[in-house]
């Protein structure tokens, strides 16, 4: 690839107050060249992809679009300028419909019914099949992504930036992703994918540049990189991979016999006859692609949404009426997966958040009087035993990264020696060493005999700390099998496959 | 008592006069939160509307002045509502019920010397033989330019957000202004002109009342016509048409209400004033069992952080 590239970055870079997002980054695509952009979280890439968008101005440096200088004040000057992007957290408008999502990110939009034309058109040529006139409120994540695609797309980029675009979608989805980027390769449009799944860059992505805390730390190319080395220049350190003991399961602990919950909201997802027995020592991993029963399938289990008689038994009583509190004083704890707002209360110190679930478990508030002495040394041991990096128990939980409010919040319900633990994505949002930590604890606890369910959509997780895997699907739960030998075919079949979607023509 | 005292004619003329300031301040506000910003200010900008025309109308002699006096006047208020909200980013909730509070205030302050004024007529408009029409003649066409001018702008609120590109930028940004920012579009600016734009029409609606409905300048005037205006949004599910039919109820049954009062009724003055309001509410709660139909970033502050 010797002609001029297409897009050339040097010296970029960018400062936060009290952070450096973006230190000295240099990198260059050619036309047609799938480039990753690999880095842990707060490693800085959806910085630098801001600043080529145009949504954030560099401090530093200088971008060439074909050897032209390009400094894009707005996105409306990027796009115009042939740069698309995909976004992590979709961009969309739920209550309007694809077409008019599709018109809000176009500079020219055309009549809606000329523009329907052109979304069906081209959303046959990729294979990415779109009906114009649906609500996006009601289309799966897969769906949505293509909407941002097909956005994209409309405008014939010369350079797509997709940000962590199949962290959403099942295992066949990816692979029909992956085939509509290598035809839009293939057509001389590059590529610039940002995600930290070594796998898939492995696959896909011709360059790779690897950033650590706001610098470039290598340059490699992934098709000749393994995955364990990319893996250790991201985190700049060995990776340790989580041990886990052979164990024969002990007595049931959590019974559910056809749990089925009516939707809490327009876009939930009710849960439809889900029976399934856990039993000590076990950790059942529980797949599937967000938004199909997840959150609802924690809130029956936490005691947040009440259920009849006779669905939920715990250590042979029935569980079903009571409240979180019950529930948590006979040990059947969980840890929901929005960190702030559901898990912690995120204006509050981390000894009153400790405070918050671990009052009954740890009795914290005999006779109704807050023992704050007890709730702070609770606060302090998670955060020793869990290396919490934190000032100290009275920060407030807003102020821990995302991965640290996570190790905290996963080792609070660890530290209060749970029978059975509910889980919902443990390890979202967090670098690959406290990731590893997290699982590594949830493997011990389920070694000193207490039930799990991991809740999670990183199947190489649930594959590697799952005794049984079961896929939640529009509501429904599969049967669980044994996570040892289950092939990812399998494991797409069970999440409900590709969900309509058909293989790009190529 | 003597029902037949009632002129249906006259009844049904003098419901469409009753209902117009009610149109004006809630569509309106219905801009606005289709912006995705809540403005509890409706009742303040009203009646700086109502003081700002009334007050222009008498020193210039012209009702026309005086509207459009009413509109800069309310407006302006609404700026204030804007800067507070847009860019110091202050809640919605306490901002509208400040705006209100002042604009109650500023309106007693500035009509000190206007009370027991007459104002100039407005002229109704001159539709010719179709005024000569039987019942259909006196009912229609027998009304001031300002009442055609609200329903026109019912229709063409609704015109602009179902089918034009303003309209849908305008309910993106209600509805995710995050995404609306990612996509490039001005939320500030945007939330900005709706905010005015709601401020402009709610005072027009107030001028209605002190310049045509009543007319006469009286502190506290508007008497939480404003407060329904904000209910009737939020019950007529952001719908302009829907909307307008919830403003015709209200203003028939305080019409009727007002008749039966004349017409000597048994039933308590004091039931009979409170009727519109209640029957209002309860009929428009009915009717809105779609829920979803929120703009979804309503009453959420916007701060452009990263």
């Amino acid at each position: 690839m010797t002609q001029t590239p297409l897009l050339h970055l040097t010296g970029l870079s960018k400062a936060y107050p009290g952070v450096v997002a973006n230190d000295d980054v240099s990198l260059s695509i050619a036309p047609g060249e799938v480039h990753a952009l690999l880095g842990e979280n707060g490693a800085g890439k959806s910085t630098l992809v801001k600043m080529i968008y145009g949504l954030v101005k560099p401090d530093a440096g200088t971008m060439l679009m074909r050897g032209a200088p390009f400094a894009p004040p707005e996105p409306r000057a990027a796009r115009a300028a042939g740069v698309g992007m995909v976004f992590q957290h979709f961009s969309l408008f739920d209550a309007l419909s694809v077409a008019e999502n599709i018109a809000l990110g176009m500079e020219n939009a055309p009549k809606m019914r000329a523009l329907s034309q052109q979304i069906r058109e081209v959303s046959d040529t990729y294979g990415l099949p779109l009906a114009p006139d649906r609500v996006v409120g009601d289309l799966s994540a897969g769906e949505r992504q293509r909407v941002e695609i097909i956005r994209c797309l409309l405008q014939e980029p010369k350079l797509l930036i997709m940000d962590e675009p199949t962290s959403v979608l099942t295992p066949q989805e990816v692979e029909i992703l992956f085939k509509t980027l290598r035809k839009l390769s293939g057509e001389g449009t590059a590529i610039l994918y940002i995600s930290h799944k070594l796998d898939e860059i492995r696959a896909l992505c011709d360059a790779a540049t690897i950033l650590r805390l706001g610098k470039v730390v290598g340059h490699c190319t992934p098709a000749e990189t393994s995955a364990r080395d990319m893996a250790e220049m991201m985190v700049g350190s060995a990776l340790k991979t989580p041990i886990r003991a052979g164990k024969t399961p002990g007595d049931v602990v959590l019974t559910l016999a056809g749990l089925s919950a009516p939707s809490p909201s327009a876009f939930g997802m009710p849960l439809r006859d889900i029976s399934v027995e856990v039993r000590r020592g076990e950790i059942l991993g529980i797949g599937g692609v967000a938004g199909n029963g997840q959150d609802e399938l924690l809130s029956a289990l936490s005691g947040e949404v009440l259920s009849p008689v006779g669905m939920v038994t715990f250590e042979g009583r029935d569980v079903g009426q009571l409240g979180p509190t019950p529930r948590r004083k006979m040990g059947m704890l969980s840890a929901p997966e929005e960190r702030l707002g559901h898990a912690a209360a995120p204006e509050m110190s981390l000894t009153e958040n400790a405070l918050l679930t671990g009052a009954a478990r740890e009795n914290l508030d005999p006779r109704g009087v807050i023992n704050w002495g007890a709730a702070q040394r609770f606060a302090q041991k998670i955060i020793e035993r869990f290396d919490v990096r934190t000032p100290g128990p009275h920060n407030a939980a807003r102020s821990l990264s995302g991965g640290n409010l996570q190790k905290f919040v996963i080792g609070r319900e660890v530290l209060q020696r749970p029978d059975l633990l509910v889980v919902n994505q443990p390890t979202w949002g967090v670098d690959a060493s406290a990731a590893a930590s997290i699982r590594q604890a949830l493997l011990d606890l389920a070694e000193g005999g207490t039930a799990l369910i991991v809740i999670s959509q990183d199947l190489d997780e649930l594959m590697e700390i799952s005794d049984r895997f079961a896929a939640l699907n529009e509501g429904r739960l599969s049967e669980p099998r044994a996570a040892q030998g289950l092939s990812v075919e399998e494991i797409g079949l069970m999440m409900g496959g590709a969900h309509g979607m058909e293989v790009a023509h190529v | 008592m003597d029902l037949s005292a009632i002129n249906p004619i006259l009844f049904i003329a003098g419901f469409l006069i009753a209902a117009t300031p009610l149109i004006f301040a809630a569509i309106g506000e219905l801009v606005v939160e289709k912006s995705g910003t809540l403005n509890l200010g409706v009742e303040g900008m009203m009646i700086i509307g109502a003081i700002c025309g009334f007050a222009t109308a008498v020193e210039t002699g012209s009702p026309l002045l005086g509207f459009a006096a009413a509109a800069v006047g309310g407006a302006l208020l609404s700026l204030l509502f804007a800067f507070l909200t847009q860019i110091t980013l202050a809640n919605q909730v306490a901002s509208g019920l400040a705006l209100t509070l002042f604009g109650l205030g500023l309106s007693a302050l500035l009509g000190q010397t206007y009370v027991g004024i007459k104002p100039p007529r407005m002229a109704d408009i001159n539709f010719g033989p179709l005024a000569e029409i039987p019942v259909i003649g006196p009912i229609l066409f027998t009304h001031d330019i300002i009442l055609y001018l609200g329903l026109i702008l019912v229709a063409a609120t609704w015109a602009v957000l179902k089918f034009t590109r303003a309209g849908l930028i305008l309910r993106a940004v209600g509805e995710s202004h995050d995404a609306a920012h990612a996509l490039g579009y001005k939320v500030v600016r945007i939330r900005t002109l709706a905010i005015m734009f709601g401020g402009a029409c709610a005072g027009i609606g107030g001028a209605y009342i002190s310049l045509i409905r009543v007319p006469q300048w009286t502190e506290g005037m508007t008497a939480g016509i404003g407060w329904i205006a904000l209910a009737l949004v939020v019950f007529a599910s952001w719908k302009p048409w829907r909307l307008l039919l919830g403003a015709y109820l209200f203003g028939g049954i305080t019409q009727l209400q007002l008749n039966l009062q004349g017409a000597g009724v048994a039933i308590p003055v004091e039931y009979l004033a409170m009727s519109p309001y209640v029957i209002t509410i309860v009929v428009l709660v009915i009717l809105s069992r779609d829920k979803s139909a929120a703009p979804a970033s309503l009453g959420r502050t916007f701060h452009a952080s990263n």
